[in-house]
Parts: structure tokens; sequence; C-alpha cells
């Protein structure tokens, strides 16, 4: 199985993935303070960008949310709204009825999220 | 100058989140998933659901108050200004659905020191008001110059 999606968050997402989260820090909404801490702009909440890896597992293994029973992720370098981000991902094996997927998440060719590991439930699914 | 270790295995005790219809909605709307199931109770239903599941990560949402208070804990000693949420996993079981009560319980699972970083590492234990277990997740967060 592979996994694909594309995904480009737009100017405001992170004001509301905080709401939606109850993740408010600066750095995730206001640029000028994100500015003044040392970074380029606002970032991407990394947990945003590990539901665009949950979602892009889930989509691949047909929709159904029980699907998916693991996943685990390392957040590397930083996300930002107004970015495309492509979430890839592949099979590497079956183990014990359940499907190991190797997952990473890009910005512009830099890595955001990687080394992900998802464990995918396909049984009994259409 | 070394990591502050005395805090490993120190338990906070549970949090109780209710989880509603609105919120999953919100939630999902926000990371962009779009399947019926998490919006229209019925087709909830008709694909086997209690009532609306949330999407595997609305974990965050109801976790999040009992990792909270670990976080910030003076005891604990994260340098907030260097920290970085390292890593993340959560491993899945009772699907969470709207009207559930999930009580969430945090260990501080491990203190490390690793070239010059600290590792922060804490375990969240999800139950829901059946006592099954619906997530646990394990949150990593590194400091730098420690």
């Amino acid at each position: 199985m592979d996994i694909e999606l594309s995904v480009t968050p737009d100017k405001y997402l992170p004001h509301r993935y905080a709401g939606a989260s109850g993740d408010f820090n600066p750095i995730h909404i206001d640029p000028q303070f994100a500015q003044e801490v040392g970074l380029p702009s606002n970032i991407l909440h990394g947990l945003y960008s590990m539901a665009q890896v949950a979602r892009a597992c889930t989509t691949a293994a047909g929709g159904d949310p029980r699907s998916l029973r693991r996943l685990s992720v390392q957040f590397r370098g930083m996300g930002f709204p107004e970015h495309e981000m492509t979430v890839t991902g592949s099979k590497r094996e079956s183990r014990n009825g359940h499907t190991l997927v190797d997952v990473v998440a890009e910005q512009g060719g830099k890595q955001i999220i990687r080394n992900a590991e998802a464990e995918l439930d396909l049984r009994g699914l259409a | 100058m070394s990591v502050k270790t005395d805090a490993r295995g120190k338990v906070y005790p549970p949090v109780e989140y209710e989880v509603g219809k609105e919120k999953i909605a919100e939630y999902a709307r926000a990371v962009g998933e779009d399947n019926p199931v998490y919006f229209d109770r019925e087709q909830a239903r008709a694909a086997g659901f209690r009532d609306i599941p949330a999407p595997p990560m609305f974990a965050v949402v109801y976790a999040m108050g009992s990792v909270g208070p670990g976080l910030f804990d003076p005891d604990v000693g994260i340098d907030f200004a260097m920290m970085v949420h390292g890593g993340q996993e959560f491993a899945w079981g009772e699907p969470v659905c709207s009207g559930d009560t999930i009580s969430t319980a945090t260990t501080v699972k491990d203190i490390f020191e690793k070239d010059g970083k600290g590792f922060y590492v804490f375990e969240s234990v999800s139950t829901n008001q059946l006592g099954q277990e619906v997530v646990r997740g394990t949150w990593t967060n590194i400091v730098r110059g420690v």
C-alpha cells in the first residue's frame, strides 16, 4: 500500500488548530512573536503535522479511524503555513495481521516529520 | 551541568475530559478530516460506532489536560525556552466517541541526558467510562543545552 497526501495549510490554519487543540503557544499564531524568538515566522503545531500523517494513513487504509492502531513520529525542522506539505509512505512488512508502514512529511524537500512508523489493521475493513 | 532526574516515576492524578460532538467536529475540520462519520451520528452508527467517533489524533485534546501539569512541574524542571517536542507515539485501543468520559493519568516515564540534551519522556494512559483503555501516549520533549 502507498500513502500519499498533500495539504497546504492556509495562513489562519494555526489559529484554528490552536482553538481545536487548546495549544495557543504564540510561536504558532503570532508571526511577530515568532520572529522575536528567532524563528522565520510562526510555525505549524507539530501535532497538526502528525495529524496529517495519521489522516494519510487512515485514508490509505480506506478511511476507517479504527484501522490506525499505533503511530510513532519524530519531529524535525519546522513546518510553515501557506506551504504545501506532502506525506508519503509505503509498507515495510506485515506482522501479526497488522501492516507496518514507514512515513515522512515534508515541506519544500525538507522533512518536518521523519521516521514515522504506523501500524495499521486492515482486517475486516472494506 | 546535568539533568535532574529525581522526578522519574512521578505520577500525576487522573484528569477527566467529556467528549462532545461539536468539539470533535471542530477538531476534525481543523485537521482536514472530512469522513462523514466524524460529523453525522447516523453515519457513525451505520459504521458500527456507539456514537460519533473522534479522529485518532483527537487524543491530544483529551490527554493534554493530564500531560500539561507534568510539563510545567518544577520537580521535572523543563527549561521551556530551550524545549522542543521531539517525538510522539500513540497506541490506540477502544474508539473514543461523543458522550464518553475519558480519564487520563500521566507518569514521568524517563528523564535522561544524551549528547548534551535532556530527554523528558511522559506516558499518558487514557481510559473510558467503562474502564477500557482508549490510548496510550508517549510524549518525548528534548531540552537543549542542559
